[in-house]
């Protein structure tokens, strides 16, 4: 036996443990180097992008000219070489309705030389993406205005402000006024529908009448603003000389990034940043800002976690506290962990039949019939793709809970009841407290789950441009029927389903990073609370 | 000596005369499923003296202590044949009051089990599940029954921090603290310093001393110095039977039984 073990100095080593502590040592070092390698890939490439980088001016050997932002530089392969460079580049060129592309490749060796010029403008616009030349002329009507920087901002300025009332206008007192109408229109069809009382239709019409005249007014309204903001055009110099005429209400911000200093350049970068965080997409999403989705992710989240926890919570309670500890118990609690590890499409597909064409198809029945055949609560939206994949998080809840429940020890259940308490004060006052920190990570487990899901809510709900946000100023003001915005399948739709794959993917990475960061903002929150009520309660026995 | 030959030989344990019971255990027979952890006790508790139960481990001085509260109410499997009364009421009748029963028969573990709460929260919890909530009656009760527990001067500045954040023995102290708190006729303890260091034994021991003016309290005990320390009556168990009850003083000088001989000194055990 002795000789078995001691058979040479690879068992001595083996005997001393020091290979094991290795092999678990590297393998939690592969794990973070994974995790560390994600995250810098994403802020390497997703924190970039708003940063305005300087305009190149190109000058081909054969005399044409290209204008635009480096975006990207490759080896070329030894291979398909056709010139002696070895790199080429790739060029932002923007003005899309001219040059039909945003991108130009372009081989090292045929540039004769390459310069900054200072005077090199980048507009962003609304539509059409990104313009880059020279300004030209500046006109207000027929007229020719000075021609200086400060004048084309003070036009911007103007124009900017005269769009946001425009949009203010188009969303909220013509969306407003449409309401209204609709809801008119419904309650006419009811009437008529029922006992057809002439009088009350007569009401009907006068009201909605006076609804179209309001509408009119706007309408006009509309239209003087916007005659307003077309007086002002830019004549823009392309770098191949052709000029052409912009609008500046189209413009969203111009700057001169050759001409910008550190300070300037920061400054555009936070405006983009804010824009970015704080508007409404543009371009079919690959373009300005992802509020809706950032509101609708973190709001989808609430409600799911609304429904998933105290449902969880009370599931584990009676599993751990009040059921017999038996054969059905256990099926129960696999059936349960095997739950949490159906594909979530699965879900998907439940919630679709459930919830929408189940549960919603009949709200409409009973409570919308009059706008049938459209459905309100028969389709997809925030409030059943919550509650699926509340669905979904609901077994990761109990088994944390429950975990958390038997982390309670069973004398200090003991020691309550010996003191007189009933079986329901003990849970509330003993047993959930000391369980709330083990709770609070089963929580936070949830809200990872549920804020990284996407497949089952692209058949419940989620949908690539929500015209309005689910919460508003219009009375119930939570509009739980509404589609929503989420930043995980705007990612994919960005990425993968917009025209212009190659300018949104910097946009792709800069969404999975805000996503990240605020999936990692709502569990510092709860591992915030966590701590403090560890705190609170001492000890490591909680 | 085989359970079979102690059954024929002692059908009745030798107990004393007591005068002036609390508790009277009559009959007393339990199961844990098909297994009988308890066999025929009859023993009774006198008022205001320290009763000690003494017994190799496993013969049922838990099972029993928790009869007397209806702890084992708590594990399905139990069946419970004979009288456990307190002041002359049968308290496994259907109509007895448990909840009353327990805030009359008070109950200190073996492992300090100090809720996820107070110091403050603690002592109080007892009142306020009786729905006693005047700031008043509950600053009176902590003060009383910190002093009781003599730990009044070692928490009295941090009431409102974590009990889990005491010594093991100041916790231990301040689940009897908690048990006094609801002014109990009769006090349980398991083994409540078999966790805890010689000192802190000694500080519970001392307790106890001061505690039995007032209160009944009934004691499992492994220790026979400990149990001859604090005990006036001491009641010994072997395989779930009352063997021999009688004063401490009689029980560990002049035993009547050599069993219990046997076991007090230590020969066997
Ligand atoms: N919950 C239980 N279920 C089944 N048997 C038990 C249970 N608790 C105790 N027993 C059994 O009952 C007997 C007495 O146990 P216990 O009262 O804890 O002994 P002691 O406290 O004297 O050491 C032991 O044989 C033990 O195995
Ligand atoms: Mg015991």
């Amino acid at each position: 036996m002795k000789n078995l073990l001691n058979r040479g100095p690879s068992a001595q080593v083996w005997k001393t443990g020091v290979p094991f502590i290795w092999l678990t040592g590297s393998a939690l070092a592969l794990c973070l180097l994974m995790i560390t390698g994600l995250v810098a890939l994403v802020m390497y490439n997703g924190t970039g992008f708003f940063w305005p980088s300087d305009i190149e001016a190109v000058i081909f050997k054969d005399g044409r000219k290209a204008m635009g932002q480096r975006w990207d530089k490759q080896e070329i392969p030894a291979s398909n070489r056709t010139g002696s460079g070895q790199f080429r580049i790739q060029l932002k060129v923007g003005n899309r309705d001219v040059y039909g592309s945003d991108f130009q490749w372009i081989d090292e060796s045929d540039i004769q030389s390459t310069d900054y010029p200072v005077d090199a403008v980048v507009f962003e616009r609304r539509e059409w993406g990104n313009f880059y030349g020279f300004v030209e002329a500046l006109y207000e009507g027929e007229n020719r205005v000075s021609n200086t920087w400060d004048v084309l901002q003070a036009q911007l300025d103007k124009t900017r402000e005269r769009h946001e009332q425009i949009r203010q206008i188009e969303k909220d007192a013509i969306g407003d006024l449409n309401r209204q109408i609709e809801s008119l229109r419904l309650k006419k069809r009811e009437i008529e529908f029922g006992d057809g009382n002439a009088d009350e239709i007569d009401a009907i019409d006068r009201e909605s009448r006076s609804y179209w005249e309001a509408y009119e007014r706007l309408a006009d309204q509309l239209a003087q603003l916007r005659a307003a903001n077309e007086i002002y055009r830019i004549d823009v110099r392309l770098i191949g000389g052709e000029v052409r005429q912009i609008a500046t209400a189209d413009v969203v911000r111009a700057y001169r990034p050759n001409r910008l200093g550190m300070l300037g350049k920061t400054s555009v970068y936070l405006s983009r940043v804010g824009e970015f965080l704080f508007d409404e997409p543009r371009e079919s999403n690959t373009e300005g800002g992802v509020f809706p989705a950032i509101f609708g992710t973190v709001m989808m989240v609430f409600l799911m976690s609304l429904a998933a926890v105290p449902f969880g919570i009370l599931a584990a309670l009676y599993l751990r506290e009040y059921a017999r500890q038996g054969i059905l118990v256990r099926v129960i609690r696999i059936a349960v962990n095997n739950l949490a590890g159906v594909p979530s499409i699965v879900f998907g597909m439940f919630g679709l039949g459930f919830f929408v064409y189940g549960i919603g198809g009949s709200i409409d029945q009973f409570f919308f019939s009059e706008a049938l055949p459209a459905p309100t609560y028969g389709t997809g939206g925030i409030l059943w793709a919550s509650l699926t994949l509340a669905l979904l998080t609901v077994p990761v809840m109990i088994v944390s809970a429950e975990e958390a429940l038997s982390a309670v020890p069973s004398d200090v259940r003991a020691g309550s009841l010996a003191l007189g308490a009933t079986k329901l004060q003990t849970i509330l006052r003993v047993v959930l407290p000391g369980a709330l920190p083990g709770i609070l990570t089963g929580i936070i487990l949830v809200i990872a789950r549920g804020a990284g899901e996407v497949a089952p809510l692209m058949i419940t709900g989620v949908v690539k441009l929500a015209p309005a946000l689910p919460v508003d100023g219009i009375w119930p003001f939570f509009h739980l029927e509404r589609k929503f915005m989420h930043l995980g399948f705007h990612i994919y739709d960005v990425g993968f389903q917009s025209p212009n794959v190659e300018a949104a993917r910097p946009m792709v990475y800069t969404t999975t990073l805000l996503l990240m960061g605020i999936v990692l903002a709502l569990n510092l929150v709860a591992i915030l609370v966590r701590n403090r009520l560890r705190k609170r309660f001492g000890g490591a026995t909680f | 000596m085989a359970e079979a030959e102690l059954a024929n030989t002692r059908s009745e344990a030798i107990v004393p005369d007591i005068q002036n019971p609390i508790v009277t255990v009559s009959n007393l027979s339990l199961y844990y499923g098909e297994t009988q952890a308890l066999f025929d006790i009859d023993m009774q508790i006198p008022e205001h003296r320290v009763t000690a139960l003494i017994g190799p481990s496993g013969c049922g001085k838990s099972t029993l202590l928790r009869c007397m509260n209806r702890l084992n109410d708590l594990i399905d499997s139990v069946r419970i044949k004979g009288v456990v009364e307190i002041d002359n009421d049968d308290i496994y009748n259907s109509g007895y009051d448990v909840i009353s029963l327990r805030r009359q028969v008070g109950m200190v573990f073996q492992k300090s089990n100090p809720f996820p709460k107070s110091i403050y929260e603690n002592l109080v919890y007892g009142l306020r599940i009786a729905g006693e909530n005047r700031r008043a009656v509950l600053d009176e009760v902590v003060e009383r029954s910190l002093q009781a527990a003599a730990l009044w001067d070692e928490v009295k500045d941090r009431l409102d921090e974590s009990a889990l954040g005491l010594s093991g023995g100041q916790q231990q102290r301040l689940c009897i603290a908690r048990a006094i708190a609801v002014e109990p006729a009769v006090i349980l303890m398991d083994e409540p310093c078999s966790a805890l260091d010689p000192i802190a034994t000694g500080r519970i021991e001392e307790t106890i001393e001061e505690l039995k003016k007032q209160y009944t309290i009934v004691i499992v005990t492994h220790n026979m110095q400990q149990a001859s320390r604090i005990s006036d009556y001491t009641a010994f168990f072997y395989l779930g039977r009352l063997i021999e009850m009688a004063e401490t003083s009689e029980m560990f000088t002049n035993p009547q039984l050599e069993q219990t001989e046997d076991y007090v000194t230590g020969r066997f055990g």
